[in-house]
């Protein structure tokens, strides 16, 4: 009935585990006790789990990314304090086996439970926006992709408590993920996971791709297109061309570890280095999925607080280009020390260091925004600043690696933890709080509190710093990544200060968790109701905030590069209609949650051996499917005087606010008028 | 509400479910570049192991060229019959577009009674999956081909259904244009399967 999963799965003996487990719950129990006593469930259903709006899906991708993050986080806290005191004579205090299954669960849910899901929330939220469509190419396939995605997540967060999580780390590794030396369902977990998230995220570039090349306002030709939606298509077409290889080569795992074949087995004829290639095929190219976008951000920030037109567009816009593809023809780099002939590496070596081409073009695009610019230095500029200092450190060390030579003596060293690191949290995690403290406004009406944003940067940026950079100096020392204790002393004390940089990104984070507290009460102080919260140059700004269910009531008509920019200096900014058309939107669906919730009872039914229920949920899938997509009559309009009440309502609120803020600037000194204009710029 | 104005809406309507079906064809040639992707993972694996027996029976062994033709004719045309099935609902003849998927869908279960077939004798000889690099990657990515032709034939019977029951409707011609897409996408990957894993092998 239960296949392999009996009561002693559950590890009562573990301390650790079960703390984990308890708080989890009680965090859980309490959650739906709270919607329950205030009747919540229909909002939830109807508002949320069967939207089909990008705006929501988005904001709820975040909400699992900053779930995720914290659980991510917790397990680098627990691998750096291991590591502080397991040296010498101390064990410290993770056995072995549970710190293997710490940094896996690190790793992954860090690049596919944070990373993936905060970057296409980010995307679902704001592509639509900026191309001036009214949601994506296929809704019903994004709330699709999602709930696949909370699949996943789900997945990983049942291993926490349910059976183990694979001991192969995030990368896995032949052939010890094999059945024969992993008999358990750790490895099971882990591949299940991946693959249902993978899954989600493969639809999702595809629609991100068909809405880019399909669905933008008149006028916008490509080299119109905002940076972030270019850096977003490149992305897009990443994940369309990878994916695929890690869905692959993870059913051949699935098909090794379940009916016994011989892919990546070290005896009958398998070949355990082809799953470092399959493997790298896809994770290179993810590098650049979660990093681009945050570039694209980036761009967007700095021209924004810079009041300037973006430096030299052209050539940010070929420089992701030309990221995109070489992306593809560095795989190898990941492993130079496989035994591959010298002409091999030196081709993998040379294709690495030219990535560093383009990647420096965007810095000096950058700088040379920023350069004579009014610049503003809010909390998204913070972040911005932080990256392109920290980046440029951990790109110089990526070229260095890309040496084969050099590579040798580093390779598999924390010298690598360090600069994959120093890619990962300065180059894609600060983006993505930039775009997030960006966006936050047009998300939900009201700024995020400047004080905590920028306490919280400070955090981060003095943290990571400390954490990794002492990881560099024991790379070079010699000390192996993956160690669950060292015998050599001398390390010790750079891991403790590795703790201690841990302890402060705690604090960074701290702040970020205080920053939507306080400033969810101060809403009303820091409210924006004219929809263009920093004087902004693209789309997305010339709707109201947070935008209404059709996102634009007339379809807006691009004539330039900063489309709203061009708007605002002409006065078309900002137009009220006398008349408006009825608007086509499609219909909320409860598919996407439906067959999420199949596929996380097929994973857990295919990792405990539970084969009923494995069959009954796929046959629940394809129905799912054949219904939905018989379903032709999905849409619904949105009557002309609907919108004409939504936009006047709007209006309203702009006439209003702007009439109090004169009154409050009426009664200012001159000093104080300065230092006004100075606070909100 | 005027005439006139209920003709813009009609026109507007139209115009919206063009660039729907559009779109949705578009989107779908998208799909089947990742599924093109994920058989040149297949492909790639296969070239990988395609001589590590392991000691078991190799391509020579296990291939019988008259069979395969038989098999590989079955697809090729049930191509054509898709193809004829298309002209007639061109023409309006819905009966015998009917006809023509029926013609299609049993072509296709043909060909995969025939795959089966081999599977079975194969594994029953004792060169199954689990015997050897090899095997496991010709299982697999012949396999994999199957299960997508086993796709479309659900997808057809659910098709077939429609067209009896609601007609062609917009909705259904654009679904049907996408099943014809995926139909022949199987056929070309068909190809490539025939020439590396049977003929190459044979070689």
């Amino acid at each position: 009935m239960f296949g392999k999963l009996s009561l002693s799965d559950i590890p009562f003996h573990d301390p650790i585990v079960m703390g984990a487990i308890g708080s989890s719950t009680i965090g859980a129990v309490v959650i739906l006790g709270l919607m329950t006593y205030y009747k919540k469930w229909g909002y939830l259903w109807t508002e949320w789990l069967t939207t089909v709006d990008h705006k929501k899906i988005g904001i709820m991708y975040i909400i699992l990314a900053g779930v995720m993050l914290l659980r991510g986080f917790a397990d680098a806290v627990m691998m750096r304090a291991q590591q502080a005191i397991a040296a010498g004579g101390n064990e410290g205090y993770l056995t072995a086996h549970h710190f293997d299954q710490v940094f896996g669960a690190h790793g992954t849910i860090m690049i596919i439970f944070v990373a993936m899901p905060f970057i296409i929330g980010l995307m679902n939220i704001i592509i639509p926006l900026q191309i001036g469509a009214r949601d994506v190419a296929f809704p019903v396939m994004n709330s699709v992709s999602f709930f696949l995605t909370v699949a996943g997540a789900g997945l990983m967060m049942i291993s926490l408590g349910v059976g183990e999580f694979s001991n192969t780390g995030w990368t896995g590794l032949a052939p010890l993920f094999e059945k024969e030396f992993n008999p358990g369902v750790g490895v099971d977990y882990w591949a299940w996971a991946f693959q249902l998230s993978g899954m989600g995220t493969l639809l999702g570039g595809i629609n991100f791709v068909v809405t880019i090349l399909k669905m933008r306002a008149p006028g916008m030709s490509l080299m119109k297109m905002p940076l972030f939606t270019w850096t977003s298509l490149t992305s897009s077409v990443l994940i369309i061309f990878s994916f695929p290889v890690i869905t692959g080569a993870l059913t051949l795992l699935t098909l090794d570890r379940y009916l016994g074949m011989h892919f990546f087995t070290n005896d009958m004829g398998g070949n355990m280095m082809m799953w470092n290639n399959l493997f790298w095929m896809w994770g290179h190219p993810e590098v650049y999925i979660v990093i681009l976008p945050a570039f694209g951000i980036f761009s967007e920030v700095v021209s924004t607080f810079s009041s300037k037109r973006l430096f030299a567009y052209k050539s940010l816009v070929w420089a992701t280009a030309v990221i995109m593809i070489l992306s593809f023809t560095v795989w190898l780099h990941h492993f130079f020390t496989m035994g591959n002939t010298v002409n091999v590496n030196v081709f993998f070596g040379i294709t690495t260091m030219l990535i560093a081409i383009p990647t420096g073009v965007k810095v000096y695009d950058w700088l040379f925004t920023m350069y004579r610019g009014r610049i503003r230095f809010t909390s998204p500029m913070y972040w911005m600043l932080g990256f392109l200092t920290a980046f440029v450190i951990g790109g110089m060390t990526g070229v260095l690696m890309a040496i084969p030579g050099a590579d040798y003596v580093v390779h598999n060293s924390v010298f690598l933890v360090a600069h994959y690191h120093n890619m990962l949290i300065p180059g894609a995690l600060f983006g993505y709080f930039a775009g997030f403290s960006y966006w936050f406004p047009k998300m939900f009406g009201f700024k995020l509190d400047e004080k905590w944003g920028k306490r919280a940067f400070w955090g981060w940026m003095i943290g990571f710093l400390v954490a990794f950079m002492p990881l560099y100096a024991v790379g070079f020392m010699g000390m192996p990544r993956r160690a669950a204790h060292y015998d050599d002393l001398s390390w010790q004390p750079y891991m403790i200060t590795a703790a201690i940089g841990t302890a402060i990104v705690g604090l960074g984070i701290a702040c970020q968790v205080i920053q939507l507290v306080v400033s969810f009460r101060k809403r009303e102080e820091l409210e924006d109701a004219t929809g263009d919260a920093w004087d902004g140059r693209t789309l997305e700004w010339a709707t109201a905030s947070p935008p209404p269910e059709y996102n634009f009531a007339v379809v807006p008509v691009v004539g330039d590069l900063d489309a709203f920019w061009e708007m605002k200096e002409q006065g078309t900014a900002f137009r009220h209609y006398p008349v408006y058309a009825d608007i086509h939107m499609p219909k909320n669906q409860p598919y996407g949650v439906i067959i999420g919730g199949l596929a996380l009872g097929l994973g857990f039914a295919m990792i405990w051996y539970i084969w009923w229920l494995a069959i009954a949920s796929l046959i629940g899938i394809i129905a799912t499917i054949i219904i939905s997509g018989s379903n032709d009559n999905d849409g619904y309009l949105i009557p002309a005087s609907e919108v004409k009440r939504i936009e006047d309502l709007r209006f309203d609120r702009m006439a209003q606010a702007k009439k109090e803020k004169e009154e409050e600037v009426e009664k200012l000194s001159k000093e104080e008028v300065y230092e006004y204009s100075d606070k909100n710029n | 509400m005027s005439t006139a104005t209920k003709t813009t809406d009609i026109a507007h309507d139209d115009h919206h479910a063009q660039h729907q079906a559009e779109i949705k064809t578009f989107g779908f040639w998208v799909y089947l570049m990742t599924d093109l992707i994920l058989f040149s993972t297949f492909f790639a694996t296969f070239a990988v192991l395609a001589k590590n027996y392991a000691g078991g029976p190799g391509a020579k062994e296990l291939f019988e060229l008259p069979f395969l033709f038989v098999e590989t004719m079955l697809l090729l045309v049930s191509s054509v019959t898709f193809g004829f099935a298309v002209i007639a609902q061109q023409q309006g003849k819905q009966k015998q577009m009917l006809t023509y998927l029926v013609v299609t869908g049993l072509l296709g279960l043909g060909f995969l009674g025939m795959e089966l077939y081999e599977f079975a004798h194969m594994i029953g000889e004792g060169a199954g999956p689990d015997r050897s690099g090899f095997l496991s990657a010709f299982f697999t990515l012949v396999g994999f081909h199957g299960l997508h032709v086993t796709f479309g034939i659900v997808w057809l019977t659910v098709m077939i259904i429609q067209i009896v029951k609601v007609g062609l409707t917009s909705g259904v011609e654009s679904r049907l244009a996408r099943l014809s897409l995926f139909w022949h996408f199987l056929d070309i990957v068909w190809v490539g399967v025939f020439t590396f894993v049977y003929l190459f092998g044979l070689v």
